[in-house]
């Protein structure tokens, strides 16, 4: 079973976001990057699949040089390749048609993904890849497993609920928590990465259809007010009376 | 040319961040000098349908196919392509709901449209530009995004548009057949299971949200999460430690890598307050925090705090909340 598991570096959870150059770009300074959380399920749970049943996991990433500690850290963790299309990630819809021109090239059985990037939150790349190459996208799934050689069992969160829904290879799912505990490096993992293939590719045309034209940050709040503890009940009749949120 | 609205129905109703999506996409219309009309599928009586006139809507659409009274993104992307072609709408505005988002990234691709996805305020439209803002690095900021193709769809973000309600007004409702295939349903689920909410509310659409951290000091206290949301007509949810150590379902984790909520009023028990947990929490109208450390980084996120034990503050609130006029 082939896997392609696409992944985005993304500043860490812990960051603090600022913007430089009148608020036009994100300021990188300071910012140490990781794999996209989400993404850490999809690839682990692409490892595990590997490990049960044979096959390979291809990493992907669409993005610049300094993407690549992240990318070698996938390795690390367990994936045989990778490859880097060497652009800057302008939307989703640009992102999506890269990873549809390797994909196609590749001939993959599932293409995963984590269910959003925590820096975009787009929610959308998976989808687009399952549209323009015709083939099911199963979104936001929290397990995955396959029935047998051809056919894979998803559950997939909905509001208020799940469902669960079985689909041909290929296709392409979006992975969020619980479906497994990603896994961290191990030594091993990381000596072995160094010497794995990274192969960069080119951008493969493509448009981006949104552009970025201004950040800002949410309001700071005006500051707390502090009820006592005694009398906590006091709190209820605020919310009512002055909040107006009960 | 036109707007068009695809409206979520759940029980025979229409959702709640449908109706605030009918309310966004009216007002784009009057603001573009056109009308709007909604598609409605799924499981929505139609008394329900004509109603959307509250919301600014002129023409309701409705497929009443029984096939999708579950969601099978295909089938639905097929009949919303269908009233976006008859309607020759420019711009499609969705729920950013696992639904909303799925079909509206489809449609992008059919229709060659620009998405803008978690959208927090209607667009703004001068010089050929029709920017919106969004919201991005999971609650921490807010981009401005101009969508350049010629048809535009819009996510908007739950909780982030007041619902319009123009009593009286009705809409039409017209029957849609988008001549569905068997082959479009392929990918229909199994098997669909909903929580059992236990008469309670469910996180997304909740209004009011009661949730705990660690400070409640174990799942045998969670009662007085549970007894206070039920008070209020609350949901429950809690933070990424409690969902890991398996206190809570992981369908209850608030945050950057859990699920995000703006409610109006969001209430944090024994809950520190990390930079990941206050992202998925700071567009929620109003914050209360209840810790017994004053030090706690949430109370600088907080409208109203309590310093104090959760497990001794709760029983105080839910007799105050007891004593509310309903």
């Amino acid at each position: 079973m082939k896997i392609l598991v696409c992944i985005s570096n993304v500043p860490d959870t812990t960051s603090k976001i600022n913007f430089t150059g009148d608020n036009k770009e994100f300021d990188k300074n300071g910012v140490q990057y990781v794999i996209n959380p989400w993404d850490e399920y999809a690839l682990t749970r692409a490892i595990e699949l590997k490990e049960a049943k044979g096959g390979s996991v291809t990493v992907l990433n669409v993005g610049e040089a300094d993407a690549e500690p992240n990318i070698r850290k996938a390795l690390a963790i367990g994936a045989d390749d990778a490859i880097r299309v060497n652009a800057h990630p302008k939307d989703a819809y640009f992102v999506a048609q890269q990873i549809t021109a390797v994909a196609k090239e590749g001939g993959y059985d599932m293409i995963l993904m984590g269910k959003e990037s925590i820096d975009y939150n787009g929610f959308q790349v998976h989808n687009m890849v399952g549209e323009m190459m015709g083939i099911p996208s199963v979104t936001p799934a929290f397990k995955l497993d396959m029935v047998d050689d051809s056919t894979a069992r998803l559950e997939r969160e909905i509001e208020g609920g799940k469902e669960v829904v079985e689909v041909k290879l290929p296709f392409v799912a979006s992975a969020q928590q619980p479906m497994c505990e990603p896994r961290i490096p191990n030594m091993r993992g990381i000596m072995t990465a160094r010497t794995k293939p990274l192969k960069v590719v080119e951008p493969a045309g493509g448009e981006a259809k949104s552009e970025y034209v201004n950040y800002s940050k949410p309001e700071k709040k005006s500051g707390v007010k502090l009820i006592d503890a005694e009398n906590a009940g006091e709190l209820i009749k605020l919310l009512r009376n002055e909040a107006k949120v009960l | 040319m036109s707007v068009l609205v695809f409206v979520e129905g759940l029980n025979g109703e229409i959702k709640k961040s449908s109706l605030e999506a009918a309310s966004y996409g009216s007002q784009v219309a009057q603001a573009m000098g056109t009308t709007a009309t909604a598609v409605a599928i799924g499981d929505v009586h139609e008394e329900a349908l004509a109603k959307l006139g509250e919301q600014g809507i002129s023409k309701v659409l409705y497929d009443a196919d029984d096939r999708l009274k579950q969601f099978v993104a295909d089938a639905y992307v097929k009949v919303i392509a269908k009233a976006a072609q008859q309607e020759s709408a420019k711009v499609l505005v969705f729920s950013n709901s696992n639904i909303g988002a799925a079909v509206g990234s489809k449609l992008a691709v059919r229709l060659n449209g620009s998405l803008a996805t978690n959208v927090t305020e209607l667009p703004k439209m001068d010089g050929g530009n029709f920017i919106v803002t969004r919201g991005v690095f999971s609650g921490k900021a807010f981009a401005d995004v101009n969508l350049t193709s010629d048809v535009k769809i819009i996510a908007v973000k739950k909780n982030s548009t007041d619902i319009i309600s123009n009593a009286g007004s009705t809409a039409t409702v017209e029957k849609l057949s988008a001549d569905l295939a068997e082959s479009d349903f392929a990918a229909a689920p199994k098997e669909t299971v909903m929580q059992d909410t236990d008469g309670g509310v469910l996180l997304p659409e909740a209004e009011i949200v009661v949730s705990g951290g660690r400070g409640m000091k174990g799942p045998e206290n969670w009662h007085l999460i549970e007894t206070l949301a039920k008070e209020l007509g609350a949901a429950t949810a809690c933070s990424k430690p409690v969902s890991d150590i398996g206190w809570r379902p992981h369908h209850e984790h608030v945050g950057q890598t859990g699920i995000t909520v703006s409610p109006n009023l969001y209430i944090a028990a024994g809950i520190s307050g990390a930079i990941q947990h206050l992202a998925g929490v700071n567009s929620s109208k109003v914050i209360v925090v209840i810790n017994k450390d004053p030090e706690a980084p949430f109370f600088k996120a907080a409208d109203y705090g309590i310093v104090g034990d959760a497990l001794e503050v709760l029983p105080k609130l839910i007799e105050a909340a007891k004593a509310l006029d309903k």
